[in-house]
């Protein structure tokens, strides 16, 4: 927590600064605030800053590599059997000691020394681990001597790291100020200091959106390089089955079988029968609502159908679960079709309610962008206005369509909730839609749910399923935005 | 003749076409199905949404309500406290349900000497009967001796039998509740010792095995956290970037970088944002798994290309003629955007923030990555806890298999869906009588 308090400090001074810069900048010009550059708060906002921004910086990046530098430093006295060992299982026995390290501090003064004691060899390494029984400290079973001896020092490089800190972050704290403080002169451009550094926060924050979408890329392409280490990647892109046999006692490497083939039939199985429910109904809707609607019935109804995609996807998952899927499983079997409660069918369909309005949103703005001179050239030479529409408002309309289509899809394609619930589990490679079958999503989702074991292909899957999800949806969502925008300037 | 030979056939079929009366009757009945089509392609999304909202609210609404008997409790000296010491500890460990059994017994009049009878008595009330009586004693240990009258919570399965989720025909071995005990439901409620009452314990419980006594407290103090994690990283970040892209930026590659890429964020599927927590934040910064905190980092991140393309909308909206006022006058880029643009554009990017809010409080998939759904019965105290939100806890009751979830489901759904509609309305509120028309 003594981070905290570092940061509490800062914050009380910043506040003192901020006094202080306004009172140096009235003194220096003996009350005459006139004859200051900027207006006066600017002087405290500068002194302000000046004092707790490098500090703050500075501390951030300390405490960004400490965690990486003491562990290297810990890593460095274990013994060379541990050295050798296979990174997980490195990592496992670092986070043994970590958590060792983590009790040490709450131990009294003389329990203390006995652990130090141990550590240096005048005391056997029982005695240590006594104590910390004693003290119910976290140690494992049978933790090896050099374990504790590790704790030990991993404790003293970290309070001496954070002493450290302290020091550096005060003094610099201190510099900073004083300098600042001496720089301010009647003639000083306190507001272009202050404005510069806001700037450069804006700045820092529109790269958030750029740093996302690396840390998405970088970190999934790092656990699926890891998974194609462990299982090659011809069977994940071109196996025929899917059966990923979870870890168990004697089966660590797993020896299953990650076809992707059976899950993206899936996917694009229900991704087919949603968009050929919501296409037909979406775009016919965004046809009434944008030509014949008249406008106090579209002000009433463009809202209500938006509702549909506000709607979290986990109720119509549970809709299709509960309600949906049972209505066509009885609907089957009064029919003489033998539908599954949770299948293609019933998941598809929901989905495609839910991107309805996702289509007819889009589409509706799109149409309604096609210029009024067409249509009324059409209607002009006689055509009833359904002609117009369809022999001239959505052709000139399709490119537009075409990518609201696209972006619809890539929505089908990543949905989750309505599949888990609502498509089945087993990996099937079925042309039947009244049978179950599974997605991408789904599969992600059952296998990081549960024990998670970042060494084994049954966990690491998930992110080469989840690359390749990335991939698609990316794919379609600048294609289909390449479309929009192309159309948009087309008319404009 | 030569002229003839010139007009071609198709034409003059055409012109014929158009002189056919029926022709102009067939147009305009293709018109009148086109139109229809198109009303009835609104309608299906109108009957579907009732429908959607009509079974949930059809199987959940009873949620709101559980089934409660009256009974009068003696708080026996000799089972709660026999040393007479009030020790918290003894308090603690004492056999309430034993006393609320008697209590039931001597209500119905049975004799509960034999074995069955017994078994029945047991199965009627809840298994949170003993948290119930033992947080009363231990808030007024003053009571111990006394009898006192309380509402206890009934078993799922009466409560069910109340609701009529269970089936009298039924022959009771293949029932939950046997005769006899269909019979003491039948007494009790016929006299008013047992009756539905509010069911605050959907709104203050944690996890449970059983239906009756399993709440969203947990779930939403969990998302109480991260909603305020999401608010205080995504709105300053997303309005600080707005304003840099809108008033600031050059309009160069980098820029058009990061606008392709606030599109494409915007779009990308939720659950990959759960792996990019997955990896990031618990097997790489090693934050503690389930913890509100890393909910409200990815919920954060997914949000913020909402917020950042609302705000930008909202700050387009501002006419350059403030703008250039206020430059006029002497203030600078800096000044103009802080004094004049921003509050100026702020009905808008708040309308912008809720909607955000709403998608967030809405998203399941990747709290499951990052093992929020978790069985977390105690209060969590700060964001670093284990805890769960709102659709998280809908997904895992209705993945759950007992009957009875499916009445909390269905509950929780309407909670969640209570929620997102008020925050609606105070977007739809803000964006007609607040924003400004210029």
């Amino acid at each position: 927590m003594s981070v905290w308090l570092i940061l509490l400090a800062l914050a009380v001074a910043a506040a003192l600064a901020a006094v202080i810069g306004v009172t140096r900048a009235r003194r220096a010009v003996d009350g005459e605030v006139s004859k200051l550059h900027s207006r006066l708060g600017y002087y405290g906002a500068y002194l302000a800053i000046l004092t707790v921004l490098p500090a703050v910086l500075v501390m951030g990046a300390w405490l960004a590599l400490e965690n990486a530098a003491v562990t290297r430093l810990v890593t460095n006295v274990l013994p060379d059997k541990v050295k050798t060992l296979a990174a997980p299982e490195r990592k496992l026995m670092l986070g043994r000691i970590r958590s060792v390290a983590e009790g040490l501090p709450r131990l009294s003064a003389e329990d203390l020394h006995i652990i130090r004691s141990a550590r240096f060899g005048v005391r056997t390494p029982d005695d240590a681990r006594k104590v910390l029984e004693s003290r119910n400290v976290v140690i494992g079973a049978a933790p090896e001597p050099f374990v504790i001896a590790a704790a030990y020092d991993q404790m003293v490089y970290k309070q001496s790291s954070r002493q450290l800190m302290t020091a550096l972050v005060a003094l610099l704290a201190l510099a900073c100020f004083v300098y600042g403080f001496l720089s301010i002169k009647p003639r000083l451009r306190a507001r272009n200091f202050v404005e510069r550094v806001i700037l450069g926060g804006l700045i820092a924050a529109s790269t958030v959106a750029i740093l996302t979408t690396f840390g998405i890329v970088l970190s999934v392409l790092f656990e699926t390089l890891h998974f194609f280490q462990l299982v090659p990647p011809d069977n994940f892109f071109f196996g025929q089955v899917w059966d990923p046999r979870f870890a168990s006692a004697d089966n660590n490497r797993g020896d299953g079988q990650f076809g992707l083939f059976p899950l993206l039939w899936g996917t694009l199985f229900i991704s087919f029968v949603a968009l050929s429910v919501a296409v037909p109904i979406g775009l016919y809707a965004a046809i009434y609502m944008s030509e014949y609607a008249s406008q106090k019935f579209r002000a009433f109804a463009k809202p209500v159908l938006e509702i549909l995609a506000g709607i979290p996807t986990i109720v119509y998952g549970f809709f299709a679960l509960i309600t949906f899927g049972p209505f066509m499983r009885d609907l089957g079997a009064a029919i003489g079709l033998n539908i599954s409660a949770t299948s293609v069918l019933v998941a598809g369909i929901v989905m495609g309610v839910m991107i309805i309005p996702f289509v007819s949103s889009l589409s509706d703005d799109i149409i309604s962008a096609v210029p009024q001179s067409l249509r009324e050239g059409s209607l002009g030479l006689g055509a009833t206005q359904s002609e117009t529409i369809k022999r001239v408002v959505l052709p000139a309309a399709l490119p537009g369509i075409v990518g609201a289509v696209l972006l619809a899809a890539s929505r089908a394609i990543g949905e989750t909730m309505i599949v888990v619930l609502a498509a089945g589990i087993a990996a099937n490679l079925t042309i039947n839609p009244f049978e179950p079958v599974t997605t991408i999503t789904v599969k992600i989702v059952s296998q990081l749910t549960g024990d998670l074991e970042f060494t084994s292909p049954q966990t690491l899957v998930a992110f080469a399923l989840g690359l390749t999800l990335f991939v698609i949806t990316l794919g379609l969502n600048i294609y289909a935005l390449y479309i929009v925008r192309k159309y948009k300037e087309q008319y404009e | 003749m030569a002229q003839e030979t010139i007009v071609d056939a198709a034409p003059r079929q055409a012109m014929r076409g158009l002189n056919d009366p029926t022709l102009l009757k067939r147009r305009y009945a293709a018109e009148r199905r086109f139109r229809i089509i198109g009303l009835a392609a609104v309608l299906f999304g109108f009957v579907f949404l009732v429908v959607l909202l009509g079974s949930i609210v059809a199987n959940g609404w009873s949620a709101f309500l559980q089934s409660s008997i009256k009974l009068d409790v003696q708080l026996d000296t000799a089972i709660i406290d026999p040393t007479g010491k009030k020790d918290i500890d003894e308090l603690y460990r004492a056999d309430y349900t034993a006393l609320a059994r008697k209590a039931l017994i001597a209500k119905l009049g049975v004799d509960a000497n034999a074995r069955p009878v017994r078994r029945d008595i047991n199965g009627m009330l809840s298994r949170g009967v003993d948290v119930q009586l033992r947080d009363m004693v231990i808030a007024d240990p003053t009571l111990i001796g006394k009898t006192v009258t309380v509402w206890l919570l009934a078993h799922g399965n009466v409560d069910a039998l109340v609701k009529g989720h269970i089936d009298r025909a039924v022959p009771q071995e293949r029932r939950q509740l046997n005769d006899r005990q269909v019979s003491w439901v039948d007494k009790l409620h016929a006299s008013g010792d047992l009756k539905r009452r509010f069911n605050s314990g959907l709104f203050t419980f944690g996890a449970s095995s059983q239906p009756e006594t399993s709440g969203l407290g947990v779930a939403l103090i969990g998302s109480l956290f991260m909603m305020l994690i999401v608010v205080l990283l995504s709105v300053p970040l997303g309005v600080a970037a707005a304003a840099y892209l809108e008033e600031f930026a050059p309009k160069n590659r980098w820029t058009d970088l990061i606008e392709v890429n606030i599109n494409n964020l915007a779009a990308v599927p939720s659950i990959v944002f759960g792996l990019l927590g997955l990896a990031v934040f618990i097997n790489f910064m090693d934050l503690p798994r389930s913890a509100s905190l890393i909910g409200g980092l990815v919920l954060s991140l997914m949000t913020l290309p909402t917020v950042i393309i609302a705000t930008r909308a909202a700050i387009r909206a501002v006419p350059p003629s403030i703008r250039e006022a206020a430059l006029g006058v002497g203030a600078s880029p800096m000044q103009t955007l802080f004094h004049h643009v921003l509050p100026l554009a702020l009905p808008g990017i708040l309308t912008g923030t809720i909607i955000g809010l709403v998608q967030a409080l809405g998203e399941t998939a990747p709290l499951l990555m990052i093992g929020m759904v978790a069985f977390v019965a105690d209060y969590p105290m700060t964001p670093m806890e284990p805890a769960t939100a709102l659709p998280v806890q809908i997904y895992m009751w209705a993945t759950s298999a007992e009957r009875g979830f499916v009445e909390r489901t269905a509950g929780a759904t309407l909670v969640l869906l209570g929620f997102l509609f008020v925050m609606n309305a105070v977007a739809v509120y803000l964006r007609h009588k607040v924003e400004r028309k210029w």
